[in-house]
């Protein structure tokens, strides 16, 4: 019995993050970028759908939106090839889903005496695994454009697909000197080892111990995302994306696939470079102040108030994350593809092999 | 138990993967064919205690080189391709060499494994330790430094080969 109601709150505590993580950030998230837009651009902004009066800011678009993606037809080209037309948008999707399950969201929770990792799946090559899932993040792209019988979407598909090709082999190796530095490729490890102090008062984050790697990541990841400044492959008004042929739903998996993407880089960016789900400073105090009485019949009191904190600490930096990687593409107009192309060959991979380099250097002299 | 289940399941599926990349007639069919039979090999890794390999398995193969062979298959445009791929009777000919070929190694690996009782090569217990990230990067540094070394100034020179290749046509015109 024990057994099984540790098993399931620890279930529920894992799902809590993804649901929270994935149905609904990323509906909010098309609100949060329209009513940035307005505000950006001295507009209104969205504020017209209402429920019973209610109009909540224009919270409700995000509802409409999916309902007429919903009950638009979905529309197969002629001549394209249905099963692989049907099976792209979800292979996008299935990969953006499957990156959150190494993803550390708080600390080790302690369950009727037994300690739970806040983690959905706790894998020790959990660096390499994100790279397989974002390599594979291409997929989706190239089948759906290719199954569209269409020569502009399979260009544009080309074109996404080589930018993000491109731009991983950054991502991976400004993440070298991630594992450099905390000598591990476990996402819990990497966390937990950001949680000391370097001289005493600044914490030891991957953004002061690695900054020229946080901002190859940033860009690299923002352009992984295929968001302005780097949104060539899809371009929202006048770029023929790979998805020109995709109506409805089709075409709201792909628009969502983005969202998660986004979340997901603004994730690995708060686990890799600002110290995930550590709080620095008040965790000591909260394992002071409170006791490690009973609490609710399985949890101590202190565990289970840092473990909260712990969360909340790790949601309220992911959507700093994201509020910037947002407040960038309204700021940033889009780039040329060459000079994507140029940007991401001939600056940000010869910076980061400079990164792994230094960093090298550094930790063989001092660790 | 689970672990047996795990790899027959991922055995049938690499195994019709593997046929159906043979036989299915469209050229971006078999690729994903192709796909489908690294991922189950990808989780023999796994069931072996070799999660590293297992992701580079993923990274390398299924990350970047079959997006590749996708590339390629998709911009040549080889729907109607299929048609061309007629047996001439001196390729039926190789086709059974090449096949006896293979039914010989079947039936020796059976042997060995089901009649023998397995093959011994050397590693004994040590194989579920060498699986993880640090001591196959130890052992990468240290014992096999050489040939991992000679292996990425391989890389290295097909890498520039490409270049020097794809740019020689584009010199006249400049």
């Amino acid at each position: 019995m024990a057994d099984f109601i540790v098993g399931a709150v620890e279930y529920l505590s894992k799902f809590i993050f993804f649901i929270i993580a994935v149905l609904v950030i990323s509906p909010v998230l098309t609100w949060v970028e329209r009513k940035q837009s307005a505000v950006m651009q001295d507009r209104i902004g969205a504020n017209r759908a209402e429920i019973l009066g209610l109009r909540m800011l224009g919270l409700f678009h995000a509802l409409a939106d999916s309902l007429k993606l919903f009950t638009k037809e979905y529309f197969v080209p002629k001549g394209a090839d249905r099963l692989i037309f049907h099976l792209a948008p979800c292979i996008s999707i299935f990969f953006a889903v499957m990156g959150f399950a190494v993803i550390p969201h708080a600390d080790t929770l302690i369950i009727s005496g037994q300690p739970v990792e806040m983690q959905i799946v706790n894998l020790n090559i959990g660096l390499l695994y994100f790279f397989a899932v974002l390599g594979m993040a291409v997929y989706g792209v190239v089948l759906g454009a290719w199954a569209s019988n269409n020569n502009y979407a399979l260009l544009g598909g080309l074109r996404a697909s080589a930018q993000m090709i491109s731009y991983e082999v950054s991502i991976g190796i400004s993440l070298v000197g991630i594992i450099l530095v905390y000598q591990s490729v476990d996402l819990m490890e990497i966390t937990r080892a950001q949680g000391d102090l370097l001289f005493g008062f600044l914490p030891k984050w991957g953004i002061f111990l690695q900054p020229l790697a946080f901002f190859i990541f940033m860009a690299a990841g923002i352009a992984e995302t295929k968001r302005i400044p780097f949104d060539a492959p899809e371009g929202e008004s006048e770029i023929v994306g790979y998805f020109i042929e995709y109506s409805g739903m089709g075409f709201g998996m792909y628009f969502l696939t983005d969202f998660l993407e986004t979340i997901l880089i603004a994730c690995l960016t708060v686990t890799f470079f600002l110290g995930g789900w550590q709080a620095p400073f008040i965790d000591g105090w909260i394992l002071q102040t409170f006791s490690d009485s009973t609490f609710l019949g399985i949890f101590q009191l202190n565990n289970f108030i840092l473990t909260i904190v712990q969360f909340l600490a790790f949601v309220f930096k992911v959507c700093l994350v994201i509020f910037m990687m947002m407040t960038i593409r309204w700021t940033l107009p889009r780039f040329r593809y060459d000079q994507i192309m140029n940007l991401g060959w001939k600056m940000l991979l010869p910076l980061s092999l400079f990164n792994i380099v230094v960093t090298a250097i550094i930790v063989y002299f001092i660790g | 138990m689970l672990e047996t289940v795990l790899f027959f399941a991922l055995a049938l599926l690499a195994v019709t993967a593997a046929i159906g990349m043979i036989v299915h007639r469209s050229p971006v069919y078999s690729v994903l064919m192709l796909i489908i039979t690294l991922f189950s090999i990808a989780g023999f890794y796994v069931l072996l205690n070799a999660p590293f390999v297992a992701a580079v398995h993923m990274i390398v193969y299924a990350g970047a080189i079959i997006v590749l062979f996708l590339f390629v298959v998709m911009l040549l445009d080889l729907r109607h391709e299929s048609d061309r791929f007629t047996l001439t009777k001196f390729s039926r000919v190789l086709a059974f060499i090449a096949f006896l070929v293979f039914l010989g190694e079947a039936i020796l690996l059976v042997k060995v494994a089901f009649i023998d009782g397995g093959l011994d090569i050397g590693l004994g217990g040590q194989v579920s330790q060498l699986g993880d990230t640090p001591s196959i990067g130890k052992l990468l540094f240290t014992a096999y430094l050489l040939p991992f070394e000679i292996a990425s100034v391989l890389l290295l020179v097909a890498i520039i080969g490409a270049v020097i290749l794809a740019k020689q046509n584009l010199k006249p015109s400049q």
